[in-house]
Order: structure tokens, then sequence, then C-alpha cells
């Protein structure tokens, strides 16, 4: 098997999660594995990764360079291909980097890729056995791929859980100086951090969320109506925030907020993993859907088949009448 | 500004429940219903608001068959100057690879100043628009929710990173964008707006027209296939409540109220 590589992000000096899941990955492709971290980057605070990542990875390839301070896919690709053995596996968190990354990156390495994998299940000669999910998580497919001129395989975060792995006292490699000049045709300029909404749904410990099953925007009192008798907010999924039928400070997932309540009601929610992402804390997640099929259900602890529009004005009414009645 | 918009033909995931067909290797494809795939709907409006506001060209092109021309005409209906049909069999089974050879191909027939694709189809790929980028040589931009033209042949464009927080970049044009979905208000099309333009030609290309060597493309050349469709053995599930609407709301609240979400 080809050396296996695993991209390290980074955030203000800290590896992200994904670091011990791609290490996680990589034995299940190969159980002997030692698979390599890349860390790109510059500066003190970057500095500190490398140390990190030798803590899990008995070999880290460092590749620092003024030009990488803030991670500009373009340049990390050029960098990378000049650093990366040809033929080599690269495991990519499958996020809004490694998407940016990893398709151009395999055109340059003549490597095959895959998008967001979420299960590993073995070789079949020169192939790999890949799982991956489609038509917004209703169905699986497995997914054959010749690795035999390297490959690049973007990982679902959270689907490979990180194991318990032996402390490594890993070697550090500087491959810096192998890298030349990085210019490109794309140049960062800032982050513009997210405007704070009227109401903060991350402090919130009962959230009545709404998906694209409220239809629209006039249902949105539905929930507005339920959670006003539960003392609760409402939060929603992506759809209701592309059709600005809510504002983005209350859209839940990987490219909203990180909520921790402990009653989540998604309500017409289908429940793709990038909205699973921002739920953490193991709250209750109650899914009302009219569609039995719906990935909701799979990772709900509590389900109910319903019409939303039907359901959440009679859960209003009985709520109302509880309140009224302990008063 | 001379546009392309790369879209396709999908099963809409909000329409269908997606079976398994009885050979379990396949999604049953009979009664499915098709749409043009979300993240491109919202491309093509993107187009058409940059070239309200500083006048062009927008063009849409799909790599399919026959059956894939509603989705072109539905686009022209928006408001797209051109339909473009890229037909062949020896394009089947092509992996994301496969469909950037061919698209580069077109895209190098044309004077494209910029390229527009979705972030990603109903199979999650995220892919054939940064390969198309690379094999181009153009600069890329994935996750794309808003775009500025600045003089000067550049882009000042914000991509979707984690948080909702924006990151903004600048980038020289050509270049290849994918559009995230938010980005706009994709317009409604009736079918009114259908039917005029019904009678439009769509040219239609082969692979080979193209100047693509067919060994490139195609089953024969991919790497990555789909071997079949499975649906994985469930965890434990949720619960499922089940009786009357009354007795399913006692058993809700009285879950609510034992984790601590309800007093």
């Amino acid at each position: 098997m080809a050396p296996i590589f695993a991209y390290i992000e980074h955030h203000g000096g800290v590896a992200d999660d994904s670091a011990t899941e791609l290490l996680a990955a990589a034995r299940k492709i190969d159980a002997n594995a030692s698979p390599i971290a890349i860390v790109a980057g510059y500066g003190p605070e970057f500095d500190a990764v490398c140390t990190t990542a030798c803590a899990s990875y008995d070999e880290v390839w460092k590749v620092a360079n003024q030009s990488l301070a803030y991670p500009n896919a373009e340049l990390v690709r050029k960098a990378l291909v000049q650093v990366l053995p040809k033929g080599c596996l690269l495991l990519v968190p499958h996020d809004h980097f490694g998407i940016d990354l990893s398709p151009g990156l395999s055109v340059k390495l003549n490597a095959a890729f895959v998008s967001d994998v979420m299960g590993v299940e073995g070789t079949e000669g020169a192939n790999l056995k890949l799982v991956r999910q489609e038509f917004g998580g209703q169905v699986s497919a497995h997914v054959r791929c010749d690795v035999s001129s390297g490959a690049i395989f973007n990982l679902r975060p959270g689907a490979f859980k990180p194991i318990e792995a032996v402390p490594a006292n890993g070697r550090l490699v500087d491959k810096s100086s192998e890298v030349g000049t990085l210019v490109g045709g794309r140049r960062y300029l800032e982050t513009i951090v997210a405007e704070a909404g009227d109401v903060d749904i991350t402090k919130e410990p009962l959230l009545v969320s709404v998906g694209r099953g409220i239809q629209d925007k006039d249902n949105i009192a539905l929930a507005e109506d339920l959670a006003k008798a539960l003392g609760a907010a409402v939060s929603c999924s992506r759809p209701v925030v592309d059709a600005k039928w809510l504002p983005k400070s209350r859209q839940v997932g990987s490219s909203g907020q990180t909520v921790k309540p402990k009653v989540y009601l998604a309500c017409g929610i289908s429940g793709s993993f990038q909205h699973l992402a921002g739920i953490k804390g193991s709250p209750l997640i109650v899914a009302i859907n009219k569609n039995p099929k719906a990935p909701i259900f799979q990772v709900a602890d509590v389900g109910i088949v319903a019409d939303i529009l039907e359901f959440l004005p009679e859960l209003t009414n009985k709520i109302r009448e509880a309140k009224g009645a302990s008063v | 500004m001379e546009i392309l918009v790369c879209v396709r033909r999908v099963p809409d995931t909000a329409e269908n429940e997606i079976r398994l067909n009885s050979a379990g290797n396949d999604i049953e494809r009979g009664d499915l219903v098709y749409s043009v795939n979300e993240w491109d709907n919202y491309a093509v409006e993107e187009a058409l608001q940059i070239v309200a506001r500083i006048g062009g060209k927008v063009t849409v092109v799909t790599v399919g068959g026959e059956e894939d021309e509603e989705v072109l005409r539905r686009e022209m209906a928006m408001g797209a100057n051109q339909g473009v049909l890229i037909a062949d069999e020896a394009l089947n089974g092509s992996d994301g690879k496969g469909i950037a050879t061919v698209l580069r191909a077109f895209v190098q027939q044309g004077h494209y100043e910029l390229i527009l694709t979705g972030v990603q189809a109903e199979d999650g790929g995220a892919q054939v628009g940064g390969m198309l980028a690379a094999t181009l040589d153009y600069p890329f931009a994935s996750l794309v929710n808003s775009i500025e033209v600045l003089p000067g042949g550049k882009l000042k464009i914000s991509r979707e990173i984690a948080g909702g927080n924006k990151e903004m970049n600048e980038i020289d044009l050509p270049c290849v964008l994918s559009i995230q979905t938010g980005i706009n208000e994709p317009r409604y099309v009736g079918m009114r707006g259908i039917r005029q333009v019904a009678g439009l030609e769509i040219p239609t290309f082969t692979a080979s027209a193209l100047g693509v060597d067919v060994g490139t493309v195609g089953v024969a050349a991919a790497r990555v296939k789909r071997t079949d469709y499975f649906v994985p053995a469930l965890g434990k599930g949720a619960e499922m409540l089940q009786g009357s609407s009354e007795e399913i709301i006692e058993k809700l609240v009285a879950l609510m109220k034992a984790k601590g979400g309800l007093n």
C-alpha cells in the first residue's frame, strides 16, 4: 500500500478535531499503516500545531511558508504538489477547506478523488471499497476507487471515530525548503464574523427548529407560537435561511451555529450531516417529519411521523392547556 | 461579461422518497421527479444578476442526454441566452474527472470570463468545479455566497466558512466559482416562460466534436465507480411514538419533562 498522508487543519494554534479522525480512517484503510501528518502554515502558533501532531502521528511533515499564514486553498495546493510523493493517498476533512482544496489537487497530482467518504470497507486488488451517502442521506452507496496512481479522500467530519492511539513520539520533518515562492490568482482579504442575532440560540435549553417542511414563510408563525407556549426559541436548518424566512443567526449547522440544548425539536428537518454537526451535548432530539424514511429518524431519540403544519398547532394547544391548568 | 453556468438535471430529493429497486443494487428510478440541481439554479440566477448589472451573456451547459434539455430550457426561461447540450454515449459512466475533462474542452471553444457551477449535486460530489478549474489552470473558489465585479478583470467574493462567518477573497478572471445556496433568490419560472423558449434551438455536441480523446472519459477511464446502492443497517434509531395525536403529544410532553427541557 502506498504511503498515507493526513492533512491537518488548524485554527489559532490548535489542531482541528479531524486530525485524530483522519488517523482512525488511515488505520481502516490499512491496519498496519503509519500515516504521515502534513501540516502547512506559518508562525509560532503553527509551530505549536506541528509539535502537537507529533503526539498522535509517528511522522509529521511541516510546510512553513509565509504565504500560508492563512490557509488559502490555491496556495496550499501549490505547496502540496511540490511536497507530496507521486502515488500517495491523502486524507482531508470534507469541510469548507477540503471542498476548496481537494478536487483541484487531485487533478494536479493525477490522483483519483472521492468526496464525503463515510466508511472504508477494505481493499479489492488495486481498489478500495468506500461508503458514501447520496440523495441527502436517503440512501448509501458503495464506491470502488482505483488507488494505483494515488488518491485523495475527503472524509466526512465525525464519521470516523478517533481510536485510542498509543501516544506517539513523532518525528518532525521540515519540508519547507522544498516549496518555492507561492503565487496564485486568488488572494485572501479578511474574515467577516457573523453578526449576532436578536436571540442567541446557542444558549437556549429548548429549541423548536424548523426545516424545509415548514413550506412557507407564513408558517414560521406555527413554530413561533409553539416556542412561545414552551418558553423555547426558534431555530432552523439551512433551506429556511436560504429562503430568507429566518435570519442566518437562527441557523443550526456547520455553516451556522453550534447549539447545546436539553431538548431539540426537529420539525420538518430531513437531517443532513451538516445540520446535525451543529447539535452538541446529546440533547433529547425529537424528530417530527411526514416522510418516515427521513434520515433524521436514524439519529433522533424520539420520532413522530406527522405533517408539522397540523401537528405543531395541536401541540401548541395542548401545551397552552396544560400550562393554563397548572396556574 | 461572458458567463458559462454548468448545470445538471437530478432527481429532486425534496419531491421524492428514494427507495432501492427490487434487485437492491440501484434506486427505483421509475417514478422519480426530476428538476434542475438546486445549487445550479442559484448559480444561473447569480449569472443573470451579474449580466443585468454590467452587461454580457449567459450560456448554460449540461452533460447528459436528450431528456436533460428540459433543464436547459428552464434556465433559458429564467433568462439564460443560450443552452448547450453535450451528449455522447462515450461519456456514460464518467467520474468527476471525466465530466471536468469534457467541460474543459467545451470551455476552450469559447471566451468565457466566468464559469459557475453549483457547490454540489444530489450525490454530494462537490468536485467538478474545482477539477475543471485545475484542468484549465484557472483560479477557483468554492462555497461562494456573494460576488462583486471589480475593475481590472477581478472579482471580490465571499466564501461560506464555519460558524456563519465569511471569508473574503479577491480572484482574477477568468475563474471558476462554485455557488452556494442562499446567495440570491432565484426567480420564478412559469409554464408560460418555458413555452416561450420551447422552440429555441439547443446545439448539441459529442465528445469527439469537442476534440476530447474518448479514452480519457467514460467508464473505462473512470477511477471512481459506484458499484451499488444500499440502505445501511440502522443503529438504534428513534423510538417512534404511535397512536392518536393526543396520545403522541402526551408521551412527548412526558419525555420532554423527564429531560428537563420543559417546566
